[in-house]
């Protein structure tokens, strides 16, 4: 008989083992997805009408000679058939060189470490706070009747569709002109970063809230929660010890998605609140058609970005390992 | 994540649990997304004022009976310019989602009924434009296509894309493998009249809904871009280039801002509000 | 000193004025077992739930008397009931997969309930633990403690489940439906259980549609039907000497003990068709060497169907009994042409009909369709969403040939077949109840005139007198339209009813082929009179409940669910 029955392994063993093997795998697409974003945006960059020597030397206003265009030509390697530039570029990627940015005359990297700190920042205390205020807004609320319930749907409802730009405008209104409590610009205190975060928070909160509430409310009425009741658990306790791991799931997927949008956010936010961050430095290197820092900065974006989502997926692997069980 | 959890978080409310839509806010959504729909074909309906006419000595008025909303910096009047201002925006939210769509469930189709391989292949593929946050991708898209109303529509399909696919990618799968496609398999029908008749249908029921609101979520980033000034440029009524050119007053003309980010929000409250009932009008029919 | 008496008496319970139950009455002392036994909507769970203050915050509940111990249980606040709740009243719940936390391993489940209640302190706690996990029968419990529910069996988790209960030892036990989603051979062994705790002195109140197994356990039993109790006495006489005609009838309609050829229900007792002599006519479907081969999740390859031989006459029944795992699900999709073999051949009327490798295309199967129809256990998975009863079977009669002229006079035409009303046609599946969409599946299945239904567990889902209709349903129409039926089921009693000839599997294999009376009167194989020995029987029917031991191996295989593999080819 060439059946083979399953060994009965040590879960916990078996969980880490499945979420080492999950991390490389992921990982190792992760390097495949990083490669073929290089090589779009390469392409990308050569669709480009206008020539991009005289970007380099100061816009179409500046009238350069042809000998210092040809210069310029072959100090960027423009002169090169398109293939080599390729590989050319590939090589200097993974050496770390991003080239250097035509508008500032500095290597990209500088520019991203100088500024990249303040996205970061802004990222994450966005995150943190759109989840403080998803766990306060739900966990409290869900499964309490209908105009309990109601209530804070309608708040969920309306915060997700308030655009983050337009709040951060209405939030510098009033809570920097109007009532100076905070900044109107800056990036160094935690004063400045109050204002930002929350036109990010808000509408990411409105967002995640609404699917994870539905999610509680859904995970309430399960069976295992009926059972942790007929324990004698009080209804706080159910729903922190039992409900809430099952209700964050498709808010834990959700945040993948979710950094991706307050990196787009912060774009704007940088730019309304005046603060430093490669967001801001994207804008303007777009409107200076200064592709070196573009790509560099989408590129370092995307890998950021690559990474959070595997993070993500590896926390819900965690928090859920049974997908990998075949339930009977 | 699995497709699974994803398709179910990008698609909210399947069931009743949740507040119980009202008619009242559902008629009231649909009756503003008419008018506004109404304002986009024939705006002088709704106003005879010139958008684009300055009037120097009326700048900075405040809202009154002359102007319902108010002038702007040069004298134009807001409540006109966000009515004209509705074409644009709806017309980018449309296309947008359309072409976003498109690409969506063409890949999503593939993806679902293709085979292992056909959908690892596209989900690697879906999965390298989806390492761009939409707007990095946008401003990379009008980096090299430059701004304007065409490539802003382009942009925001693209970037809506992927989202949209995996949720039809998902869809299908699941469909794909209920219990009516293996008995209508049982009965003897093709496979073309399977899929056609049975499995699309049925698959893209669900995202009814999701178009809908997604045509929201699309002013709402054709705006982002304008208000950052790839778009639509000034003096063009579109919202967010009415944001970003209120911005600078703001202390002093609140109005300038006020009023078109209250539409531009007011626009995504309808469209959501009326796919939630679309969504539990179908639910309804649906196990 | 009050003895820990459960009196309840005049319970009523209503859900926004609409009354569930009404005027319920029994008492259980010390030691001995009652159960509440009915069908779906007879209030039997809400009631229970009521015992533990969880019939739901939107019921109102009201007694004469409600008391446990001599404690009352009338208005408790929240609190008061979170002290009753596991300490003194333990409640288990069906189906431990979904009623125990599915991220959580077992051993915390069990020990959540002392630590709500302050029981001891950590060492003693992870003691005690250990302690109930054992006397439940669960093996290597340090291992199993620590494994979540889907990680476990179905036997080792309701152990589990019910350890979680016991954990304070409470005087009243509450069992809703405890062994309803369990194989045969491991509910008897969880009876077991709830036998030993009984023994220990605990008083059991059990909820159940099975009558036979309320049979096992119960010393009183109370007959619930819409919320009414229709009668209630000890257990021999309601269940040998019933007097109310609801109770009759719910008896007379258990396969298991009525022979071949009569019919179950009330409005068919009294026909009896006699047993079909053993005429050998023609071999419609027939299996050869069946097998199929799946790679699991983990990478381990299962065979799930194994050398497999089965032969189909026409106008006769062959019955496919076997518990969870045995692959009697797959073969039914390999002799139905929808899984292709990885080894052994399906013809059907001699011609190849499924053979591997795509040796047999769907273009030749196609035209032949017409002639095999299937049954399943879920109809309303099996109907498109957005179609009613009358385009459902329009679609059936459009594949089968019939022009579109024809084809309205035809559904009145099935419908009637069915017993089904006629202005059933404009109405949708989710209006339907659960008897009737099995029904319309029926007519579906008959519409193309087939010579063979293969029927996939069609009235596991169903309620007992609903099943008895729709069982007598099918032996009619196998009567009127000479029907050869494929049937597949768990349940020994269904089969024993309907079947000529049975193939009893396990494990992908066919570990015993005979006809129905040799099968259960002289069964030969080991594996066979151990199925028999630990399905219940009803008072008188004679033999006694046989548990059989804990086999490991069958926990193992029990894990792997074949029909997540599957992918019909469209």
């Amino acid at each position: 008989m060439s059946t083979t029955t399953p060994a009965v392994i040590d879960p916990r063993r078996e969980r880490l083992v499945a979420l080492g093997r999950r991390a490389a795998i992921r990982l190792g697409g992760g390097v495949l997805v990083l490669w073929a974003v290089a090589t779009l945006t390469f392409f990308a960059l050569r669709l480009m009408p206008g020539d991009p020597v005289l970007a380099i030397l100061g816009g179409p206003s500046a009238n350069p000679t042809p000998e210092a265009i040809e210069a310029a030509r072959v100090e960027f390697g423009l002169d090169k058939p398109l293939a080599v530039q390729y590989l050319f570029y590939l090589g200097r990627l993974l050496q770390g060189d991003l080239g250097v940015s035509y508008s500032q005359h500095l290597p990209v990297t500088r520019v991203l470490v100088e500024q990249g700190g303040a996205t970061l920042e802004l990222t994450i205390a966005a995150l943190a706070l759109a989840w403080l205020l998803v766990l306060l807004l739900t966990v409290v609320t869900a499964g309490r009747g209908r105009v309990v319930g109601g209530i804070a749907s309608l708040a969920e409802t309306l915060s997700a569709a308030l655009p983050h730009f337009w709040l951060g405008v209405v939030l510098l209104a009033v809570f920097a002109f109007g009532l100076r409590w905070f900044p109107p610009a800056g990036s160094d205190s935690v004063a400045s970063l109050v204002l930002p975060a929350f036109s990010l928070a808000i509408p990411l909160a409105g967002f995640i809230a609404q699917v994870t509430r539905e999610s509680l409310e859904l995970t309430l009425e399960q069976p295992f929660v009926l059972t942790a009741r007929t324990r004698g658990l009080s209804d706080l306790a159910v729903r922190f010890r039992h409900a809430l791991r099952h209700a964050l799931l498709p808010g834990v997927s959700l945040s993948g998605w979710a950094i991706g949008a307050l990196i787009s956010g912060a774009v704007v936010c940088e730019v309304i609140f005046s603060r430093k961050g490669i967001g801001r430095q994207l804008y303007q290197a777009v409107q200076a058609q200064d592709m070196p820092l573009v790509i560099g900065i989408s590129l370092v974006v995307a890998a950021g970005y690559v990474l959070a989502n595997i993070l993500v997926d590896l926390l819900y692997q965690w928090i859920d390992p049974r997908q990998q069980e075949a339930a009977a | 994540m699995t497709d699974l959890t994803l398709d179910r978080t990008l698609a909210p409310l399947r069931r009743q649990r949740q507040w119980k839509l009202p008619p009242v806010g559902a008629s009231l959504a649909i009756l503003f997304l008419s008018a506004l729909l109404l304002a986009a074909l024939a705006p002088g309906l709704f106003t005879r004022i010139d958008p684009l006419a300055i009037v120097p000595r009326d700048a900075f008025q405040p809202p009154s009976w002359a102007h319902w909303l108010g002038t702007d910096q040069s004298g134009r009047d807001i409540f006109a310019r966000i009515i004209h201002g509705a074409r644009q925006s709806l017309l980018i939210g449309v296309a947008a989602t359309a072409i976003a769509m498109a690409i969506a469930i063409t890949l999503g189709l593939l993806s679902g009924l293709g085979g292992a391989r056909v959908d690892r292949a596209l989900g690697w593929l879906l999965e390298v434009l989806f390492a761009f946050p939409s707007l990095v991708l946008a401003l990379l898209f009008v980096a090299v296509f430059g701004s304007g109303v065409g490539p802003l529509i382009v942009a925001t399909g693209l970037g809506g894309a992927p989202g949209y696919a995996r949720m039809v990618r998902g869809q299908v799968l699941a469909v794909r493998n209920a219990g009516y496609i293996e008995a209508a398999r049982a009965l003897g029908h093709p496979t073309s009249r399977i899929v056609l008749r049975q499995l699309l249908p049925n698959a893209m029921r669900p995202l009814l809904v999701t178009l809908t609101m997604g045509v929201g979520q699309a002013i709402v980033w054709a705006s982002a871009l304008s208000f950052l000034g790839l778009g639509a440029r000034p003096p063009a009524p579109e919202w967010g280039t009415m944001l970003s050119m209120g911005r600078d007053f703001i202390a002093n003309a609140w109005w300038l801002t006020f009023f078109p980010g209250l539409f531009i929000v007011l626009t995504t409250l309808a469209t959501t509000v009326t796919g939630r009932y679309l969504q539990q009008r179908l639910e309804g029919r649906l196990p | 000193m009050s003895d820990k008496t459960l009196i309840v008496e005049g319970l009523n319970v209503a859900f926004a004025g609409r009354s569930v139950v009404r005027d319920l009455s029994f008492t259980l002392l010390p030691g001995r077992c009652v159960a509440l036994v009915g069908e779906s909507g007879s209030g039997k769970s809400v009631s229970a739930r009521s015992l533990v203050g969880l019939a739901g915050a939107k019921a109102q509940v009201s007694a004469r008397q409600l008391s446990f111990a001599g404690h009352d249980l009338l208005d408790l606040s929240e609190r008061q009931w979170r002290e009753v709740r596991g300490k003194d009243i333990g409640f288990v719940l069906q189906d431990a997969l979904v009623s125990l936390d599915p991220l959580r391993p077992v051993g915390k489940e069990v020990l959540e309930v002392l630590q709500t209640h302050q029981y001891g302190d950590r060492q003693s706690r992870a003691a005690r633990v250990h302690e109930l996990l054992e006397r439940v029968g669960v093996p290597d419990v340090e291992l199993r403690a620590r494994q979540r529910p889907g990680q476990l069996s179905g036997g080792l988790r309701q152990r589990a489940l019910i350890a979680s209960a016991l954990a304070l030892d409470p005087a009243l036990v509450i069992a809703d439906e405890p062994t309803t989603a369990l194989d045969a051979t491991v509910q008897a062994q969880i009876l077991e259980v709830f036998q030993q705790i009984k023994a220990r002195g605990a008083s059991l109140l059990i909820i159940s549609h099975d009558l036979a197994v309320v049979a096992q356990l119960a010393d009183d039993v109370v007959v619930l039907r819409h919320g009414e109790v229709v009668e209630q006495g000890p257990m021999q006489q309601v269940l040998s000497q019933p007097r109310h005609p609801y109770t009759r009838a719910l008896l007379a309609a258990v396969p298991a003990e009525h022979p071949r050829g009569s019919r179950l229900s009330p409005e068919r007792a009294g026909v009896h068709r006699e047993a079909r002599a053993r005429v050998h006519s023609d071999v419609l479907l027939e299996g050869r060497g069946l097998g199929k081969r799946y790679l699991g999740p983990d990478g381990l390859a299962r065979q799930v169907v194994q050398g497999v031989d089965f032969t189909l006459r026409a106008g006769r029944t062959l019955g496919i009994v076997g518990e969870s795992g045995s692959g009697k699900t797959t073969l039914a999709r390999i002799a139905l042409g929808l899984l292709q073999p990885d080894q052994g051949e399906v013809l059907y009327r001699g011609q190849p009909w499924n053979r591997p490798a795509n040796a047999v295309s769907e273009a030749v199967r196609r035209p032949l369709r017409r002639e095999i129809s299937v049954i399943y256990q879920d109809p309303l998975g099996s109907f498109d969403p957005r179609w009613s009863v009358a385009q459902i079977l329009d679609d059936a009669l459009q594949v089968a040939g019939i022009e579109a002229a024809a084809r309205p006079a035809r559904i009145a035409v099935l419908l009637g077949q069915v017993r089904l009303p006629a202005d059933l046609a404009q109405r949708r599946p989710l209006q339907l109840s659960g008897g009737q969409r099995q029904r319309v599946a029926i007519a579906r299945a008959i519409a193309s005139e087939p010579k063979v239904i293969i029927c996939d567990e069609p009235v596991s889902a169903l309620d007992v007198s609903v099943q008895a209709q729709v069982l007598d349903l099918l032996a009619d129409l196998q009567d009127e339209l000479g029907l050869a039926y494929l049937f597949i089921s768990h349940d020994l009693g269904v089969i024993r009813h309907v079947s000529d000839d049975v193939l009893v599997m396990r494990h992908g294999q066919v570990v015993e082929q005979a006809a129905v009376e040799q099968l259960f009167e002289r069964p030969a194989h080991a594996y066979t009179q151990r199925l028999l020995g630990a399905v219940p029987r009803l008072p008188g029917s004679g033999a006694a409940l046989v548990v059989p031991p804990l086999d490991l191996e069958h926990e193992a295989f029990h894990l792997f669910d074949e029909t997540r593999l599957w992918k019909i080819a469209i």
